[in-house]
């Protein structure tokens, strides 16, 4: 399981990278650095200036609007629902996959929710997004001894906050490896 | 002394505002809000040689007596103890409806001997009074005790001072188990774990919890005996197992089980034997509660599309709805009489506490807040106050309330977030 955060931690630094770069390169659209009068006093940056964007410039680096999940081992849901949504449906077939090629191979698919609502209902709600989850992977050939579904409800939540922005990414399955 | 108290009241409002600061051992600092219908004013005289503890004694009955919403306390400077013949005149004259004072001394073996009377000054007579010799880690106790004694004389039901809660703090990633005093003091650790701890139930004796713990990273219901901390796996199986409830005799459990696909009712012995399935659903099944005579569960299912209240025989058999109004009605907790349901309801994105009368047909649900994060409604053994948890300022808090909603107390830790009360029963 510690295997599988630490993965989808370089990837968000990478997209986070990748994210930080598209912004900062138009030269042509930026303010001559001569504008900058008012930050004249800490002159001995100017020289290093020769990039043409502005000096007052900061790149915005977001890690919470671009917590995008390597594929293959998050699916999300939308509000209420146990659906799993045909654009998750490659992750399934990749996890899948994985576990036929290696019937030794055990892991648990852990339901969560977002934070509305009670503690036991939405540990319940997170239990059947991961046995929908599970459902999935023995249709495609699975056996059953080899997952299991979990459910943390909403205790253990992938971002912090109270918006629709973080419920979406709190209303999720994960595959960890046992 | 530990517990240096602050009290501020704005006459003619009768609403009081409590805080217990600057103590190593304060756990929480209490707000009380709100106006009852009759308040008793009694007059609670600091106990003499209280500052030689470290309780304050006279605090602690007063703020006891104001959160249960009957009483109103009056500041008094006198300078009396239980062997004094008070003057009932002059009581009167103070608007006092009932007097307690006592007083403590250190006995040779390190003891407190903790006594007190009561007086009715109305009717101008004693009520009676005890004397208690405790251990100082007992002197909170010995004021819940008093406390007690006062509630049951004047409103002839029983106190529930004395008795204990349970819930569970977060701090970053470090949750905690604690059992405290109901006023949500003199609290202590039964359980650290840097996994979710949710659910906790007291055992009818009082002496046992069991709760939900994530450390085997799913999960697992345990027992815990609370004085000796020795514990015990109940629930283990495929899956996730949840939601414990025991049953009135302290002989077996409700749980929710998903080993068979979805979330349902089981029974099974007070050590996890012989688990029985009681619902039989495509369903969420869960939440479980026994009526008082232990003949019913009542439970949550999302069987009608959202969740809602429904009602079985605790053997199995056939399910009724109980709550109609509302889209979304969770976590119910039935009061000790059979009589009123509590829960919490969503109403537009607010989730709050709701009180059903189950003795009248057809009632409409009694809102009894006006928060928005409401959760865990547990009913003191008395039947008198409801503890949930709610939301306030950004941080997890419990919270007291009277079934009419006019008395508020509120318990915010100095320190956590702190959730998932539960009350214990008579007795420790």
């Amino acid at each position: 399981m510690k295997a599988t955060r630490l993965v989808s931690l370089s990837a968000l630094t990478l997209a986070a990278l990748l994210a930080g770069c598209a912004s900062g390169v138009k030269l042509d659209d930026k303010p001559a650095p001569v504008e900058n009068r008012s930050t004249g006093g800490t002159s001995a940056n100017t020289g290093a200036n020769n990039a043409g964007t502005s000096q007052s410039q900061v790149a915005s680096v977001d890690l919470t609007k671009n917590a995008t999940a390597p594929i293959g081992s998050v699916i999300y849901f939308d509000y209420d629902s146990y659906v799993v949504k045909d654009e998750f449906r490659p992750t399934i077939e990749a996890q899948a996959k994985s576990l036929a090629g290696n019937k030794a191979k055990k892991i648990t698919v852990e339901g969560h929710t977002d934070e509305r609502g009670g503690r036991e209902y939405n540990l319940a709600l997170g239990q059947k997004r991961a046995e929908a989850v599970v459902k999935s992977l023995t249709l495609l050939g699975v056996t059953e001894s080899q997952v299991e579904a979990v459910s943390f409800g909403k205790e253990r939540p992938a971002v912090q906050g109270s918006d629709e922005a973080a419920w979406a990414k709190n209303r999720r399955a994960e595959f960890n490896a046992k | 002394m530990l517990n240096r108290r602050t009290f501020s009241a704005s006459t003619g409002l009768a609403c009081a505002g409590l805080a217990f600061t600057g103590a190593a051992r304060a756990q929480f600092r209490v707000e009380i809000a709100g106006v009852g219908a009759t308040q008793v004013p009694i007059a609670i005289v600091k106990f003499r040689d209280e500052d030689k503890t470290t309780q304050a004694l006279s605090a602690i009955i007063r703020a006891d007596l104001e959160r249960a919403g009957v009483f109103r306390g009056i500041d008094t400077s006198a300078t009396i103890d239980e062997t004094a013949s008070p003057v009932m005149g002059e009581w009167r004259a103070r608007s006092a409806d009932a007097l307690v004072a006592g007083s403590v001394t250190r006995l040779a073996d390190g003891r407190f001997d903790v006594r007190f009377k009561l007086w009715d000054i109305v009717k101008g007579q004693e009520l009676g009074g005890q004397s208690n010799a405790v251990q100082p880690a007992d002197l909170r106790l010995a004021a819940h005790r008093i406390a007690d004694f006062v509630y049951e004389k004047l409103t002839g039901d029983k106190g529930v001072f004395s008795t204990r809660i349970a819930y569970v703090t977060r701090t970053g990633t470090r949750y905690a188990l604690r059992v405290a005093d109901a006023d949500g003091e003199g609290g202590q650790v039964a359980l650290n774990s840097p996994e979710p701890i949710i659910s906790p139930a007291w055992a009818p004796n009082g002496q046992e919890l069991a709760y939900v713990s994530f450390e085997l990273q799913k999960a697992v219901v345990y027992v815990q005996d609370v004085a000796s901390g020795k514990r015990r796996v109940i629930a283990n199986f495929r899956g996730s197992n949840s939601a414990p409830a025991w049953a009135p005799d302290g002989q077996s459990l409700a749980v929710t089980l998903s080993r068979d696909g979805v979330s349902q009712l089981y029974t099974m012995g007070r050590n996890g034997e012989s688990p029985k399935r009681i619902t039989v659903s495509q369903s969420i099944d869960t939440e479980p509660v026994y009526a008082p005579d232990g003949r019913t569960l009542f439970f949550v299912s999302d069987r009608g599309g959202g969740p809602q209240v429904y009602r079985t025989p605790a053997a199995g058999g056939a399910v009724e709805r109980v709550t109609f109004s509302g889209a979304y009605n969770i976590s119910p907790a039935l009061s000790p009489d059979g009589r009123n349901l509590a829960y919490i309801s969503r109403q537009g994105n607010a989730f709050r506490l709701y009180l059903l009368d189950l003795a009248t047909p057809g009632a409409t649900p009694q809102a009894l807040t006006d928060t928005s994060d409401d959760e865990s409604p547990s009913f003191a053994p008395n039947g008198r106050l409801i503890i949930y948890a709610s939301r306030s300022q950004g941080r997890d808090v419990l919270m007291t309330t009277t079934l009419d909603g006019k008395i508020k107390a509120k318990l915010v830790s100095t320190a956590a977030d702190v959730r998932e009360p539960m009350w214990g029963p008579y007795g420790r």
